[in-house]
């Protein structure tokens, strides 16, 4: 007789069984996630901040808080890492055509840098 | 017989009968998000290269309420919150609270493109349409394709409530609703960009 368990694939699924966080542990990730908020809108009110210096603080607040919601939120840290690899080739394909993109239209070009200073 | 463990409260991974031993549906939603950050992608780059290239008309420092759009953030992380307690209330079998997550998240989400609309509206009546100039024509498509994409997610949220009061949104479709979620969770992390890059980095 036919079982689930010969259509299971040979890598084990990571999250089965695991534990997804409990409702209080999200509203904990939900804290941690409004306090990075208020930092960045914080970054707002700096007046002498430079293009330079608010990039160097705001995109790793931004990675971190999108880290977060798809590790915690969406499940990926508990869920099986084929989602995880599928999410992560869409995103990498993306970020490098358009860093592709960016770079063809001399974004990153020390004339375009200057308008942006 | 080996049981599948669907519906298992607490559980990530449900165990299901396909070839690779994960739900099809959960596996396409995935897809379809990994092809949207390809869409974000175009239209995010496309913005940074013609934000500052407007000959005249209203440019961004002079349109943008940070205060303003700073709320409607909160009120989309917010959103995200009860999404993801809609989806655990639902893995423990409380249909009751289901219920009132699924609509205090499709309420959150109202509430948004409320904001959304008022800030268009508000941008419109300082001067920049959408040929106003080339940063006026970025901003509102980039914008405005979120907003279609917050719309949808609240169309699907008051599917998942009207099938609901049908009795038809028990804990053994805890993973139709978990997907819904996926979304609406995308969206939110699509804002958190916009927001960074398009609001708070002059």
């Amino acid at each position: 007789m036919t079982t689930i368990t010969d259509n299971e694939p040979a890598e084990a699924p990571v999250g089965h069984g695991h534990d997804l966080p409990s409702d209080a542990q999200y509203v904990k990730i939900t804290l941690i996630l409004a306090f990075i908020t208020v930092l960045e809108v914080g970054t707002y009110f700096i007046e002498e901040a430079t293009t330079t210096l608010l990039v160097g603080i705001l995109v790793p607040m931004m990675i971190v808080k999108f880290l977060i919601v798809a590790g915690y939120f969406m499940h990926l840290k508990y869920d099986n890492p084929i989602f995880r690899r599928v999410f992560l080739f869409g995103l990498f394909l993306s970020v490098v055509v358009f860093g592709v993109m960016l770079t063809t239209f001399g974004f990153f070009s020390s004339d375009f840098l200057q308008i942006l200073r | 017989m080996t049981d599948t463990a669907l519906g298992t409260p607490g559980a990530a991974d449900h165990g299901h009968a396909t070839s690779t031993g994960i739900s099809n549906t959960k596996l396409a939603m995935w897809v379809y998000l990994g092809s949207d950050c390809l869409l974000f992608g175009s239209l995010i780059s496309t913005y940074l290269l013609l934000r500052h290239r407007s000959v005249g008309g209203p440019t961004p420092e002079e349109l943008f309420d940070i205060p303003f759009t700073s709320v409607s953030t909160f009120v989309l992380l917010m959103s995200s919150l009860t999404m993801v307690l809609a989806v655990s209330s639902l893995m423990r079998g409380d249909v009751r609270l289901n219920r009132i997550w699924l609509g205090t998240t499709a309420m959150l989400g109202a509430v948004f493109i409320g904001g959304q609309v008022y800030e268009f509206t508000t941008f419109y009546r300082e001067g920049l349409g959408y040929t106003t100039n080339i940063f006026g024509s970025a901003f509102y498509t980039l914008t405005a394709f979120h907003g279609v994409h917050v719309s949808v997610g609240i169309v699907m949220l008051m599917s998942m409530l009207v099938m609901s009061f049908r009795g038809n949104l028990g804990p053994e479709r805890s993973e139709t609703v978990e997907t819904i979620g996926l979304y609406w969770h995308f969206v939110d992390i699509v804002w958190i960009i916009i927001f960074t890059v398009v609001y708070l980095i002059p």
